[in-house]
């Protein structure tokens, strides 16, 4: 079992992103994350679905994904070089001495505070999901007030798309 | 049924540019497409394209009495003339009536342009009147579906459809068009090309890989050809006849692909798989070189997967890469349609010299296995054998019959005991099993091919599946011979109650049967009995003479016969259980 990155170009239609996520949960495929926004070109979408699976599995996810009529390209970017990253937007209780801790933290994570109020910060961090995990592991569980990631966004290193 | 939403104007025929209605796009389209025949039931959201069906006579619709009928009708029509199949139903209750015929078409990668009708763009979404979610509840079971927002998109949509459901690996297409994109009206071209960048089947294999294939079948000392519903939906069977013989290799089908090698020829094993032949089963389990064309390695076929063909190298050609190495790791993978793959594998086993290596001593081990007799089943003079009832059809057809057949025991036997010496001619739901289908199918065949006899074997359960049927037959003179191997059992369930529920009859009994014979002739049709073996031939000969009618044969069978040889589910294929 290895974790994938997998990228998907599929035309900007409604409709499409149902079509992969009716795939993943019909043929009982693993998914952890799967996040999709338009690309420069406006009729294709970008599609990055973060999954696990066995060699064997993975084959077929990827025969499957291609097999899909409105997919365009598929591309496992765990075969190569590649950077992830992913955004958390994170809201926590700020109080008295906690505040000038959390603000230590946030900094060391490069992580920058976006919204203030007198009891609470709401922290922005982006950064491959070991990462905000770590950062999530920093914070003491009872300051959390609320968490939302983005789910993985990748891209091949290099000057060529895939 | 709604009212109709908006009136329409007469288009005046001297405009240059030809501005037209959807519905009437939808029948010009078929007609441009060359469709003559669509099976269909009509409702509210399709009534502008029934109103425009009716006006003219290229296109005719057969009026079913079920919509499950129709997509089970359209879907034979493409299975006995390679030609896509189209059935027509209206929005909600229609779409979702159709879905099992739908699924049928699907598993089987059978090609159908299936057109729904759907509420008023305006209401989508509001649980208006007569509205599901039909692209949601068919997008699992389609190979792809379309929602017509605007008739601007109708004829590309369409197009598009009908070259997405018969190129590559074939499938149904689902077109979903609101009610008031039918009213509505554009200019009317029927586009030449399809465009879609995301969708390029692969036809040519590559040939280096072809090399490769065929130089293990001539290094083989016991190679086996396993062949599919690909050799039949591609069309290419008397090329894979002509590969086969010229190697001298043994050849079994699938259940989809009987008739894709003459069933008569020396060289055919009979089916594998779990209903399959003894001497099937064997080589499958002792060759050294496994040639799979055209089919999926489907479970009912392989058995226990850790112990299929343990001793052999795999080639598999299949034109979905998906279906490569799904199940089974292949050695030698090709992409490509059968039909092109087919005819550079008999150029370049013509050039490598290939088909003059002796295989004798497999050939003799074969015949071994084929002493085992392994259909073997005795006629008595008291109860007739289902058996027999399935090889007196096939003689007095002299095997030229298109059949048909619904799902269970007699579906076995029929596929066991007709020998189809053609493609096309034998037509069952392999793949989701649906019970109803035989009927139906019959009519898709028999409104394709009015010259040729169309026999449906059913069970008398699957025959109350879509009974309803019989009254369509009786509008279209239809003149089907159905043959009914009547058990008063579920037989399928009933032999598995037999093996491996120790003996627990639960729900299997069919009771409180209908009088079969009555029941077709309170239809308009003919009903003929035969309680004893004797009556057998006398009944099928007379059903034949009625060359233009209905009959129906209700054949009173050994209730507790069984289908052997049989491979317990999850057993090797070498684990048989034989009579
Ligand atoms: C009660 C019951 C019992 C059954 N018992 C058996 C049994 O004993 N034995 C048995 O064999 N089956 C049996 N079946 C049927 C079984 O469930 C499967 O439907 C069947 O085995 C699949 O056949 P296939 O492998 O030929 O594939 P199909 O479903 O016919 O698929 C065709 C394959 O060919 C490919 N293809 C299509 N077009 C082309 C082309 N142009 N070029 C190249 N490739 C192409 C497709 O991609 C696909 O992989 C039974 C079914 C029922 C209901
Ligand atoms: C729609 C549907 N429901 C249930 C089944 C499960 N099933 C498979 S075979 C069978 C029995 C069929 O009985 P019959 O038509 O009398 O045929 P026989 O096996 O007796 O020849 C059943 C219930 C099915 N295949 N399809
Ligand atoms: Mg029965």
């Amino acid at each position: 079992m290895h974790r994938h990155i997998i990228s998907v170009l599929l035309e900007n239609e409604a409709g499409a992103l149902s079509r992969v996520a009716g795939l993943f949960s019909a043929r009982g495929y693993n998914i952890e994350a799967m996040t999709v926004a338009p690309t420069h070109e406006a009729s294709v979408s970008r599609m990055t679905i973060l999954t696990q699976g066995s060699e064997e599995i993975m084959e077929q996810v990827l025969k499957q994904l291609n097999k899909l009529v409105e997919v365009i390209r598929v591309h496992d970017l765990s075969e190569g070089p590649h950077i992830e990253r992913e955004l958390m937007l994170i809201k926590v209780h700020a109080v008295g001495s906690d505040r000038e801790e959390v603000k230590r933290l946030a900094d060391i994570f490069r992580g920058r505070i976006i919204d203030v109020t007198d009891r609470s910060y709401t922290i922005e961090l982006t950064g491959t999901g070991e990462k905000l995990d770590a950062f999530l592991h920093a914070l003491d569980p009872g300051m959390v007030i609320e968490v939302v990631r983005s789910g993985a966004s990748a891209i091949s290193r290099g000057a060529k798309s895939i | 049924m709604s009212a109709p939403t908006q009136t329409r104007e007469r288009t005046s025929s001297s405009t240059e540019t030809e501005e037209l209605t959807g519905a009437e796009i939808v029948v010009r389209a078929l007609r441009d497409e060359g469709v003559e025949t669509v099976f269909g039931y009509p409702g509210g959201a399709v009534l502008y394209i029934y109103d425009e069906l009716d006006k003219q006579e290229a296109v005719q619709h057969v009026l079913v009495r079920h919509e499950q009928a129709a997509v089970h009708a359209a879907d034979a029509y493409s299975r006995s003339t390679g030609k896509v199949g189209v059935a027509l139903v209206t929005s909600g209750p229609g779409a979702t009536n159709a879905v099992t015929g739908i699924a049928t078409a699907y598993m089987d990668s059978i090609p159908l342009v299936v057109i729904t009708g759907q509420v008023p763009v305006a209401l989508i979404g509001n649980d208006a009147f007569q509205e599901v979610d039909t692209v949601g509840i068919t997008r699992p079971c389609t190979k792809h579906n379309f929602l017509v927002r605007d008739v601007n998109e109708l004829a590309q949509t369409i197009k598009t459809a009908f070259y997405l459901a018969a190129s590559g690996r074939p499938g149904p297409v689902l077109i979903d068009i609101p009610k008031d994109v039918t009213a509505k009206r554009c200019r009317y071209e029927y586009p030449e090309k399809v465009q879609l960048r995301s969708y390029k089947p692969t036809v040519k294999g590559h040939s280096g890989q072809l090399r490769k294939a065929l130089q293990l079948i001539a290094n083989a000392e016991r190679p086996l050809f396993y062949t599919g519903g690909g050799i039949i939906l591609s069309d290419s069977a008397a090329e894979l006849t002509q590969l086969v013989r010229r190697c001298d290799a043994p050849i079994t089908n699938t259940l989809m692909g009987l008739g894709g090698y003459p069933a008569s020829d020396r060289q055919f094993l009979g089916m594998l798989g779990m209903h399959g032949t003894y001497e099937a089963n064997m080589a499958v389990q002792h060759c050294d070189v496994l040639v799979a064309l055209g089919a999926r390695f489907d479970d009912r076929v392989t058995g226990n997967l850790s112990h299929f063909a343990p001793h052999a190298k795999i080639i598999h050609v299949d034109v979905d890469p998906a279906s490569i190495s799904k199940n089974v790791k292949v050695d030698v993978p090709v992409v490509g349609d059968l039909c092109s793959v087919l005819r550079e594998m008999n150029e370049l086993a013509e050039e490598m010299g290939i088909g003059d290596g002796s295989l004798e001593r497999w050939w003799a081990q074969i015949e071994e296995w084929r002493q085992r007799d392994c259909l073997h089943y005795t006629q008595t003079d008291t109860i007739i054998k289902p058996q027999y009832v399935v090889q007196k059809l096939f003689e007095l057809t002299a095997g030229n019959a298109i059949v048909t057949s619904d799902v269970g025991q007699h579906q076995m036997w029929a596929a066991q005991f007709y020998g189809f010496d053609r493609p096309r001619r034998w037509i069952n739901s392999g793949g989701l099993g649906t019970m109803g289908f035989g009927l139906p199918a019959a009519m898709g065949a028999q409104m394709a091919e009015p010259q040729s006899t169309v026999v449906c074997v059913t069970g008398e359960g699957s025959i109350q599946m879509n009974i309803q049927e019989l009254s369509t037959c009786q509008q279209y003179k239809l003149p089907i011979k159905v043959a009914c191997l009547n058990n008063g059992y579920l037989g399928m369930v009933r032999q598995w109650q037999e093996f491996f529920y120790e003996e627990r009859y639960a729900s299997s009994y069919m009771d409180a049967l209908p009088d079969f014979v009555k029941l077709a002739e309170a239809y308009g049709h003919i009903g003929l009995r035969a309680e004893k073996p004797a009556d057998v031939e006398p009944v099928i000969r007379e059903a034949l003479r009625l060359k233009d009618r209905m009959v129906f044969m209700d054949f009173l069978v050994d209730r507790t016969e069984n289908v052997y040889p049989m491979v317990p589910a999850g057993a090797a294929l070498s684990d048989m259980i034989l009579v």
